[in-house]
């Protein structure tokens, strides 16, 4: 079994344009930066993207989207991209808003094998839609479906060469959910090591849900907000 | 007189009990983690995956991997604890949290809640609200009484679209305490200084008030 390649180009062999790509990160923290670059440096078009933010517009997806890579993206919140919303005014792009806990919880069940599943978030909203309604114990509750990837691309801080994760504090995210849901789990991370060297204890992915691994350069790791208490 | 933002964070906080178990959302509601008494022990809870969320840090203890809902960087608490997407909204739609602040742009006498988008204006997105309010048990929603227009935000029914139905059980403002009931908004306590009839012509909704209102305590 070798799951180790060299780099993010290598990494990303197979793409194509139309697939689904789910991007780990919360805003701009824990995001798969080499994987991302790599991606703009193609032609690949079409894509439709599931992650919970858009990045910015200079970092991140925004730069798949300054692009015109995208042709839909299924998110929970697009604040910090004026690109987006103007891609989204004109039709280039579709949008799918989606509450942040059940689209957490759709990439989880999707790598769980649970096609549907029903959660309170939304009823009354227009996220309801045309969605399946039922009443558990006085309570109004949406079926939603689980979904899965073409490709997942995850980023943690350690990994080792049999595709054993750990992310690091608010860096998980979505990483560790979406690592179960892609049908090809990349990870960049920042510390590659040989296998048995991480505690079985700490893993937060097991390697039976990546299918390929490099270790990640250049971090940029970009702050949105930087507060300090001074 | 209208009490400021954090005037009303000072009587949110008057909400918390020892060992709650806090979501706190962006704008207003994050002023309350500076009014948590001393004695007390509360713990905040961060969507993104965090439940201890500590003060902002030094600018040399500055972590690009340790960030809260809005996307600022905090640092954690002794005790905090990290976990992934899945389980902080697992955490949250499970009723383990014991409070939920958030901000809103209405609030209706049924306790629906609209808070994440105006059309043509803003449409971001909702980011975890939906989710809170649906599930929360305890819903406190933090807001001017009006609006900078002096529109009324605590009205019969909702313009904008809604973040949730039937939710919201008490809306503190800067100028009372408002619950809603199955008779609509009761007027529970006003702002040192703010007058009934000042409180009833900010609300368009329908407004129950009974005996003697007394003032905030803060």
């Amino acid at each position: 079994m070798n799951k180790v390649v060299e780099d993010a180009n290598e990494a990303i062999r197979g793409i194509t344009d139309n697939m689904t790509i789910m991007f780990g990160g919360f805003g701009l923290c824990g995001i798969p930066e080499n994987c991302i670059k790599a991606l703009a440096a193609t032609n690949i078009r079409g894509l439709t993207c599931i992650s919970n933010n858009a990045g910015v517009d200079d970092f991140g997806l925004g730069v798949l989207l300054a692009k015109h890579q995208m042709k839909k993206m299924m998110a929970s919140y697009v604040g910090e991209n004026k690109e987006f919303e103007r891609q989204l005014l004109s039709g280039e792009l579709e949008v799918e808003l989606i509450p942040q806990g059940t689209l957490a919880e759709r990439i989880r069940a999707g790598g769980a094998g649970i096609p549907a599943f029903y959660v309170p978030a939304g009823y009354g909203t227009e996220v309801q839609g045309d969605k399946e309604v039922r009443e558990f114990s006085g309570k109004m509750h949406l079926m939603e479906m689980g979904i899965t990837a073409d490709f997942a691309i995850v980023k943690a801080k350690y990994g080792d060469t049999r595709g054993n994760l750990i992310y690091n504090k608010t860096a998980n995210n979505f990483n560790q959910a979406m690592a179960s849901a892609g049908r090809i789990t990349i990870a960049e991370v920042e510390e590659l090591v040989p296998y048995g060297t991480l505690d079985p204890n700490q893993i937060h992915t097991p390697g039976i849900y990546v299918q390929r691994i490099f270790q990640g350069t250049n971090y940029e790791k970009r702050i949105e907000f930087r507060m300090t208490r001074s | 007189m209208a009490l400021d933002k954090h005037g009303i964070a000072k009587r949110i906080a008057k909400e918390l009990k020892d060992g709650f178990y806090v979501n706190l959302g962006i704008g207003i509601p994050t002023l309350v983690a500076n009014y948590i008494p001393e004695d007390m022990e509360v713990t905040l809870q961060s969507e993104n995956g965090l439940l201890g969320i500590g003060p902002f840090p030094e600018p040399d203890e500055v972590d690009p991997d340790l960030i809260n809902a809005g996307k600022q960087t905090i640092t954690a608490m002794p005790g905090a604890a990290f976990f992934d997407s899945s389980a902080s909204f697992a955490m949250i739609r499970g009723g383990h949290i014991d409070l939920t602040v958030l901000g809103a742009f209405e609030v209706s006498e049924k306790g629906d809640i609209a808070s994440w988008k105006i059309p043509g204006k803003l449409v971001k997105g909702m980011g975890g609200a939906m989710d809170l309010v649906a599930a929360a048990k305890n819903i406190i929603v933090a807001t001017t009484h009006a609006d900078k227009d002096g529109k009324s935000k605590l009205l019969k029914q909702c313009t904008l679209p809604l973040t949730g139905v039937n939710c919201v059980k008490r809306i503190i403002t800067d100028l009372a305490v408002v619950d809603v009931t199955e008779e609509g908004f009761r007027l529970m306590e006003r702002a040192p200084g703010v007058g009934i009839e000042e409180i009833r012509a900010a609300t368009e909704g329908t407004l129950i008030v009974e005996g003697e209102i007394p003032e905030m305590d803060i």
